[in-house]
């Protein structure tokens, strides 16, 4: 019935290209990256900001609890509207990073990396060259999907081995009810 | 044709014959009227925009369900196709998602709020219903009394707490309104938190009781009792113990044979003739395919946004600014609750795990506070998961880094919360609209949010958030520091007051009776039709009114 049906296997394949490139902004990154959405630059700068956020000391950081692939997943899901916040957001840390530092974000030192965030928290670093991001918006997104990805249910891709349910001293799981939890999502 | 697998099929084929009523929304007011008419021989088509869901779809997802929605509404609306503006307060316009705060959400399934809500099953107080005489007027705001007083309503009351099921001892409450019947479900056995709660309300010469609560704490109405879990409010009961009425008086009307539940199901708008008596409801049905369903009488029962939305949007001849609104009254008055409070951190673990959390309330701050307006009741706070931890810090613990990691660690288990619902003054210019260019994914135009709430409510806010916070210091609170609501609009799982009853048509929208004014047969038996809504969640209120209309309805009707 669907005009699609009458294409070959590899016709389907090709078209499925062509789509994907077509969108712009994709769930489907170069084979260069292991993530759904984010270059492998953009995780590592992602994974020191969170880990800036929520830092390890004797209970794991956010970058273990894998806080970057809770946002890899979700931004090609329910996030899908803050893609572009992302990708621009991200460089523009790195721009601003090199601009103050002459390093991208991940290689500042602790320090520099918990300065640089206060500023953009604050409101203090200038939104000029950001793409039309402002720095204290993305910091929110930043602050709010990191928190998610740490403290929330480990079936959305962060929260690894319950890391932050055992810190706060959760029993999990609680033996209670029929105890019919899944991995998916809707 | 794709249907739920309910048995909704063998009913389809009659679908679009002349019906004795169609109820639009399916949630705590309309799940009511649809039992009490089918049962008293109505045949009624029950729309519902939502699924059916049931126990199965707990899921106890803390990122995905009513009350966290940072992945999505988990029963509904969904993000994908519906929409609403909110008007800042520059005016400017700004399109926002069902998972996005200021939508002022409220679930779009079968029970409505009932199936996910925290199910506090509050009798409004005799004050409440007149508000205007105990407390004259208030500088902008339209505060007054209802046309129906809590002696009418108090049978109703009686029949909600008996039919729905709803536990708890309010014997202690000292302010309670008079009832005729106890509760038919003892409270559930106290948590640590419990009884540290009360014994320094008593300290403090307060008077503490147990929350009622639409939750089975015995076996009742064939379902189990509450297994006590983190996962309450916001959540489907894993067990099935929270009643609402997607549990209780929907499958009674289904079981009749009279009523036609038919899900996923948007209304469009309400027909009317050039005499402009009401003929049925346009509505999409599930293949999106729009419907026409004849019927003697419609009952509208959508929320407070969405009951007025659909009354604007039904525009005709005679009624060319939406039915009901001829002295521009729908839409007006919108309120839900200025949540206030104190949150504290004691010194030893408090948290025993024993859920919902919320058990002990104080209705000292209701009414008679020095120099107000109204005021709340004083509940202690359901069960925060992390998620909500993370997010509620003192004023002195930073946002984020290691300092806010080590609170996380140091008190998720020491922390006590006390809140309470402001009883709002009602704003005018609180209001919905429908948007002039927006619309939702069937091209009806979405509803447009604008206001503000009265400052009166914030300086109520503050002085019974410091009574909350004297409790949590004398229950051994070694920190305490206050939750304020803000100025922004209010709606939510509250939303009320859009359909104001009264006895004058210049300034309400239907009579006592809910019937709309001039429109002998259209009725509405959500919360639109609240003057004032109280300083309590208002859900038992909706079901006690809701019997009342139907009541009113049954008696006066004679199916066809």
């Amino acid at each position: 019935m669907s005009w699609y049906k009458n294409l070959s296997r590899r016709q389907f394949i090709q078209l499925g290209a062509a789509a994907a490139a077509a969108s712009g902004i994709s769930c489907n990154t170069p084979f260069s990256s292991p993530w759904r959405f984010f270059a492998l630059g953009e995780a590592r700068t992602l994974a020191s900001i969170s880990d800036q956020l929520i830092p390890p000391d004797r209970d794991p950081g956010a970058d273990w609890a894998r806080v970057v692939n809770y946002i890899d997943i979700q931004l090609c899901g329910p996030f899908e509207r803050w893609r572009t916040m992302y990708r621009k957001g991200l460089a523009s840390v790195n721009r601003a990073s090199r601009a103050l530092h002459d390093r991208p974000f991940a290689l500042l030192s602790s320090d520099q990396q918990f300065a640089m965030l206060r500023t953009m928290e604050s409101g203090e670093l200038s939104p000029d060259g950001w793409d039309g991001i402002h720095p204290s918006a993305f910091f929110e997104l930043l602050l709010n999907h990191a928190m998610q990805g740490y403290y929330g249910d480990p079936r959305h891709g962060g929260n690894r081995d319950h890391a932050s349910w055992k810190m706060v001293g959760l029993p999990y799981p609680q033996i209670r009810g029929r105890q019919h939890y899944e991995s998916k999502t809707s | 044709m794709p249907l739920p697998s309910r048995p909704l099929r063998k009913y389809f084929a009659m679908a679009l014959k002349r019906l004795n009523a169609v109820v639009v929304g399916a949630g705590a007011g309309g799940g009511v009227a649809a039992k009490e008419l089918a049962c008293a021989g109505f045949t009624v088509a029950l729309l519902e925009r939502g699924k059916w869901y049931t126990a199965f779809d707990c899921r106890k997802d803390d990122l995905r369900n009513q009350r966290t929605t940072a992945l999505g509404c988990a029963f509904g609306p969904d993000d994908q196709r519906y929409r609403r503006v909110v008007l800042s307060r520059d005016g400017s316009p700004r399109i926002v998602l069902p998972s996005d705060g200021d939508y002022n959400n409220n679930a779009a399934c079968v029970g409505g709020g009932t199936l996910s809500y925290g199910a506090m099953a509050w009798r409004f107080m005799e004050n409440d219903f007149r508000m205007r005489s105990v407390y004259g007027s208030v500088a902008g705001s339209t505060l007054d009394d209802w046309p129906i007083t809590y002696q009418d309503l108090e049978p109703y009351y009686e029949k909600a707490e008996w039919e729905i099921g709803v536990s708890g001892d309010d014997s202690t409450n000292i302010f309670k309104a008079p009832r005729r019947k106890q509760l038919p479900m003892p409270p559930l056995p106290p948590s640590l938190e419990h009884t540290t709660l009360e014994a320094a309300a008593k300290r403090l010469g307060l008077h503490p009781f147990s929350i009622p609560m639409l939750r089975n704490t015995v076996p009742f109405n064939g379902r189990g009792a509450c297994m006590r879990c983190r996962w309450c409010v916001g959540f489907a009961c894993e067990v099935d113990a929270k009643n609402g009425t997607h549990n209780t008086v929907i499958p009674k009307a289904l079981a009749t044979g009279n009523c036609d539940l038919r899900t996923d199901c948007v209304a469009k708008e309400i027909l009317t003739d050039a005499r402009g008596r009401v003929t049925g409801v346009a509505y999409f049905d599930a293949d999106n395919r729009l419907q026409e369903q004849p019927a003697d009488l419609v009952i509208v029962s959508a929320s407070a946004t969405e009951s007025a939305r659909l009354l604007l949007n039904s525009k005709s001849a005679m009624f060319p600014n939406g039915i009901g609104n001829q002295y521009d009254w729908v839409g007006r008055n919108l309120q839900g609750h200025a949540y206030t409070g104190a949150m504290g951190l004691m010194d030893f673990d408090i948290f025993d795990d024993l859920g919902p959390g919320a058990s002990i309330a104080i209705s000292d701050y209701n009414h008679g506070n020095p120099g107000l307006v109204g005021g709340a009741v004083l509940c202690n706070e359901f069960i925060r998961l992390p998620i909500h931890f993370a997010f509620m810090h003192p004023p002195d613990v930073p946002r984020w880094g290691a300092a806010h990691k080590e609170y996380m660690r140091n008190y998720y288990r020491r922390s006590v919360i006390v809140m309470g619902p402001i009883q709002e003054m009602p704003v005018f210019e609180a209001r919905v609209q429908v948007d002039p260019t927006v619309k939702d994914f069937w091209g009806i135009p979405v509803a447009r949010l604008s206001g503000a709430r009265h400052p009166q409510d914030l300086v109520t806010a503050k002085y019974v958030a410091e009574r909350a916070a004297d409790w949590l210091r004398e229950a051994g609170a070694t920190k305490t520091w206050l939750r304020l609501p803000g100025p922004d609009l209010s709606g939510g799982q509250h939303q009320a007051g859009t359909c104001r009853m009264g006895n004058d048509p210049k300034t309400s929208v239907v009579d006592a009776h809910c019937q709309v004014h001039g429109i002998d047969n259209l009725f509405v038996v959500d919360a639109s039709v609240h003057v004032t809504n109280g300083g309590f969640n208002p859900v038992l209120t909706i079901l006690a009114n809701a019997y009342r209309v139907s009541d009113f309805i049954t008696r006066s009707w004679k199916p066809a």
